[in-house]
């Protein structure tokens, strides 16, 4: 287990590969399909200080408010393949340094990746109540009124926060081998 | 003589039932869980998500929290004696709903799909889905699913005869469909899965019939003969794809393969999968005047 410090730096990412299990602490920022629209398209700057370093977490949470305070009750990954088309563009511009979200990423992501310094994380799909708990605190919210709860961007305190590095910064994805062994006997299965 | 319904006792029973289904894994399905950690390589990727996903069910039970954020299409299967009111039923059936989001047991999840505004209490057209059949008993049985974005987004519908996979209208084309999907899905439906399928119907009922398959146990075996045969030949061979859990490879794929028949038209042979993800939540009521109780 790799233990890392949120921002990160690309050295930190740089020594990552496909396979290793870390942890993470500190503060992430949520963002699905609403979120990777609008910074692309209006790209706002009030986020960019926030995202610089840190990783952006593909989450749309079961929350509740009490006394004020929002908390995060299951938040576990969301299919990740979606932000494909815009994924590497935001990470380039926001300077990210990672992507958590679930299902791995395609082609175009992992050459981001590769190109800037950053990895794809894959968080426990399904975990939600396990993940909600090492989120210590939501610090804030945006966008909550327009894009609605799932589709937000939360910023979260994490600490020890669990996945498993799948697409690291040097081009390899562990999902591309997976699939590739898996087509193979799907072939011969279906014997044609 | 004639069942009479408490509506107000009704919507506090379903609000309980979707509390459970929410918040806590049928037994069944957390010891195939439990057969399919074991059974995976000691250090493997495999062993340590499956021993990750089982704690978290765990903790969802302890906390009274949802197994998984995302808290699904609603799917209630009711069953009813004659002469209740569909409409009553169906009134409090959508309070509960309304009542279990604030209480976030479920993600506000229905989404207008012209103008994308999230309606905030998971009703809406056709949210939640409520299905009814009548029955001789003096009692409602309510089944509920709650099936998730990402496993859903991986069910599929193919029709037959497909020239790309050589499958004819036969069990053996049947098989072929199924293999294929499973493979597509990769680790996208969160795997290890339950595959519900429905074979023939329309476009419509064949996929009904699928998703009203993952309300049968893990263990039990179809009483159609050629479909069990064909049941436990895919469970084999689908965890010979070696995707894994989440896809991380591993040998635990599928956790259950479940298939129904439908009759369906000379023209159209459909072969329809609903794939169902590991946190894998439906739980049964039985509401009569007296007394509810839950599976």
């Amino acid at each position: 287990m790799i233990k890392l410090q949120l921002p990160l730096t690309e050295a930190d990412v740089r020594q990552l590969k496909v396979g290793d299990e870390v942890a993470l602490s500190g503060i992430m920022v949520t963002g699905r399909d609403e979120a990777h629209t609008w910074l692309i398209n209006d790209k706002p700057d009030n986020v960019r200080k926030l995202l610089e370093g840190s990783v952006i977490y593909h989450c749309g949470p079961v929350v509740s408010k009490t006394d004020g305070e929002w908390k995060f009750v299951a938040a576990g990954p969301t299919t990740s393949i979606r932000e494909e088309p815009i994924q590497a563009d935001v990470v380039k511009e926001y300077k990210l340094r990672g992507v958590i979200g679930k299902g791995g990423m395609g082609p175009k992501t992992l050459a981001g990746l590769k190109e800037f310094g950053a990895v794809y994380l894959h968080a426990i799909g399904g975990a939600a109540t396990l993940l909600a708990k090492s989120v210590k605190k939501v610090t804030d919210v945006i966008k909550l009124e327009e894009f609605g709860v799932p589709e937000a961007m939360w910023i979260l305190e994490v600490e020890d926060f669990p996945a498993v590095v799948t697409m690291d910064s040097h081009g390899n994805s562990l999902h591309t081998k997976i699939k590739a062994d898996s087509d193979k006997i799907a072939k011969e299965l279906i014997g044609n | 003589m004639a069942f009479k319904l408490n509506k107000e006792k009704f919507r506090d029973a379903v609000l309980e039932l979707i509390r459970l289904t929410s918040t806590e894994l049928p037994r069944d399905v957390i010891a195939a869980m439990e057969k399919a950690r074991d059974n995976e390589e000691p250090g493997s990727a495999a062993k340590s998500v499956l021993g990750s996903m089982l704690k978290n069910v765990v903790m969802a039970k302890a906390d009274s929290t949802p197994i998984c954020q995302d808290t699904g299409t609603n799917i209630h299967f009711v069953t009813i004696p004659e002469g209740i009111s569909l409409r009553k039923v169906e009134q409090a059936i959508i309070e509960a709903t309304q009542q279990a989001t604030a209480e976030a047991y479920l993600r506000p999840n229905a989404v207008d799909s012209l103008t994308g505004k999230n309606t905030g209490d998971n009703t809406g057209v056709m949210a939640p889905y409520i299905h009814f059949e009548e029955w001789d008993d003096p009692a409602i049985k309510l089944q509920l699913a709650l099936k998730g974005g990402g496993c859903e987004n991986v069910s599929t519908q193919y029709k037959l005869p497909d020239t790309s996979l050589k499958a004819g209208r036969n069990l053996e084309g049947v098989y072929k469909c199924i293999i294929d999907a499973i493979n597509k899905a990769q680790g996208l439906g969160c795997a290890p899965g339950v595959i519900g399928v429905g074979v023939g119907g329309d476009r419509a009922t064949g996929m009904i019939m699928a998703k009203k398959q993952l309300f049968r146990k893990m263990g039990d075996s179809n009483p159609v003969q050629q479909l069990d045969d064909l049941e436990q030949k895919l469970l084999v061979d689908l965890n010979k794809l070696g995707i894994g859990p989440l896809g991380f490879g591993g040998k635990t794929t599928v956790l259950g393969v479940k298939i129904g028949a439908v009759h369906r038209l000379p023209a159209s042979f459909f072969v329809s999968i609903a794939y169902m993800c590991w946190a894998d939540r439906h739980h049964e009521m039985l509401f009569t005047e007296s007394e509810v109780s839950y599976d």
